[in-house]
């Protein structure tokens, strides 16, 4: 059985719930179906309001599904649970706490901070590059700084599963390259999961093991594209023909570009 | 010291020069009768000779607002706080809060001294009322503006509706609740004032008032600079309070 199993997954909010001005229900999400492994990154790539944020919170159980399955683990997503770390496309930390106690906050919620928390929140910043930043205040980093801090502190209760909603889409490009190592080396010393929102297809096709490509009407999984890279990659692969390959059909599949049959002259 | 510091320093204390020089100028060029416009050495003369009045009459004056300002706090923060939290006190209470908040505090101060009399009493009152809608009214916009993806950070991790209030709701809203406590504290220097003007046997405000009625004039001035002095040292023991308790706060805009 995958770790992770999404089926028909489906959401709907009813005209009455959106304000006076809607006449007919918004189909959010259409049909959602995949699986994945323990330890597989899967991209969820789409134009904006195509559903792919939707269904991150439905698999995080913050919102409910109107109808369709999200198994996670063996067990049937019905409300929050404590095996994964969210990260926001803003860093979102609290301005009050310092770098070390923002990273901590989950554990407290949980009741489990303790001395082994506290060594753990360390060896995160470590591997994150912000060891010796544990006292700073957030307003003292830069964005991405702050994001590196919100990504520890998702994964601080040691989540098997990482929810990521365009957590680098606010960082510039140089800066979202070196994040996006920074997750593919957090993904193999953690070995979670990565479900990983983002509209960019270079980003999409870099991080992940199976892109999976949205449309906007109807809102529903286009394509499964399968990543034909090897686990640990590196920036030359960009550059790689199975690379350029996998972006032309997540391109042909957003419509950004012609199918290659009438293209190629 | 730099240039620029030397600016900054000498061109208020310049600016200041020239409005009590103009000051200055009026009273001699008119010859106005010091009841009327009384010179600046008037003012420093009065002072000098009546400054153990002033300190004891400010320390009254002071004592008002102060426990009328720390009364608005006490009771104003938890009564945003319950109507933030629960939606059926929302309901039930705030509409009548706002209403209330359009009435005429100091139109009140009359009836509140035929309730409490000429002592301390009504002075704090008419301090704490003028104090209290906008420490509610802020606290309560404060709560309301949680970041929603920290409330859903809470979520995620099942926090308790008390965990997701003490560790990110409140904390959250204290730059709000510290917004209306400069307003507030401002007003009840003014509440103090206002209960002194009305009905009261001492305080500043008191001895501004017997001063006119007596056309000591460079008293009255005297009591005055003593007021402006009073709200400007309440409002820096807010502003160092705010440092204190949120020192995470980024520094405050120049003031106007």
């Amino acid at each position: 059985m995958p770790f992770g199993e999404v089926r028909n997954a489906r959401k709907v909010f009813p005209a009455r719930e959106l304000g006076s001005n809607a006449t007919e229900d918004l189909i959010a999400l259409d049909d959602a179906t995949f699986s994945f492994e323990e330890g597989e990154i899967v991209s969820l790539l789409g134009p904006s309001g195509c559903g792919k944020t939707t269904l991150l919170r439905m698999v995080a159980g913050l919102i409910e599904r109107t109808s369709g399955s999200i198994r996670i683990g063996g067990h049937e997503i019905t409300g929050p649970y404590p095996d994964y770390g969210f990260v926001f496309q803003a860093p979102s930390l609290m301005p009050w706490r310092n770098v070390l106690d923002n990273v901590l906050y989950p554990m407290e919620v949980l009741g489990r901070h303790d001395a082994a928390a506290r060594r753990h929140a360390s060896e995160l910043l470590e591997m994150v590059g912000l060891s010796g930043f544990e006292r700073v205040r957030p307003h003292q980093l830069s964005g991405g700084m702050q994001q590196r801090v919100s990504l520890c502190r998702a994964l601080i209760h040691a989540p098997r599963l990482l929810l990521m909603d365009e957590p680098f889409g606010a960082l510039d490009e140089l800066t979202r390259m070196e994040m996006n190592d920074m997750l593919l080396r957090v993904r193999q010393e953690t070995g979670a999961s990565v479900l990983f929102v983002t509209h960019s297809i270079a980003e999409a096709v870099y991080l992940a093991d199976t892109v999976l490509v949205f449309t906007r009407r109807p809102a529903r999984v286009a394509l499964h594209l399968p990543v034909g890279l090897p686990r640990v990659r590196h920036q030359a692969m960009r550059f790689s023909s199975e690379f350029s390959f996998v972006e032309r059909q997540a391109s042909e599949a957003l419509g950004v570009l012609k199918p290659a049959q009438e293209t190629t002259a | 010291m730099r240039w620029a510091a030397w600016q900054r320093l000498a061109y208020p204390l310049i600016g200041a020069a020239l409005v009590v020089s103009l000051w200055w100028a009026v009273c001699t060029i008119w010859k106005m009768p010091a009841a009327v416009l009384p010179t600046p050495m008037d003012v420093v003369r009065a002072i000098g000779s009546h400054w153990p009045a002033l300190l004891s009459e400010g320390w009254i004056t002071f004592k008002a607002t102060m426990y009328g300002f720390a009364l608005a706090l006490i009771l104003g923060i938890p009564i945003a706080v319950v109507v933030s939290l629960f939606r059926w006190a929302h309901d039930m209470f705030y509409p009548l809060l706002v209403a209330l908040q359009s009435v005429p505090k100091v139109a009140l101060a009359p009836i509140l001294l035929v309730w409490l009399g000429t002592g301390i009493e009504s002075k704090l009152a008419i301090a704490w009322l003028v104090a209290f809608f906008p420490i509610i009214v802020d606290t309560a916009a404060g709560l309301q503006s949680t970041p929603k993806e920290l409330l859903e950070l809470s979520r995620s991790l099942r926090s308790t509706r008390w965990q997701t209030f003490r560790m990110v709701q409140f904390p959250a809203a204290l730059p709000f609740v510290v917004t209306g406590a400069k307003v507030a504290v401002t007003l009840s220097v003014i509440g103090a004032v206002i209960g002194e003007f009305i009905g009261a046997s001492e305080g500043l405000g008191f001895l501004l008032l017997s001063a006119t009625s007596q056309i000591n004039t460079p008293l009255a001035f005297a009591a005055l600079f003593g007021l402006s002095l009073l709200g400007v040292v309440a409002y820096l023991l807010v502003v160092a309070a705010e440092r204190a308790l949120a020192p995470w706060l980024p520094p405050p805009p120049p003031s106007h």
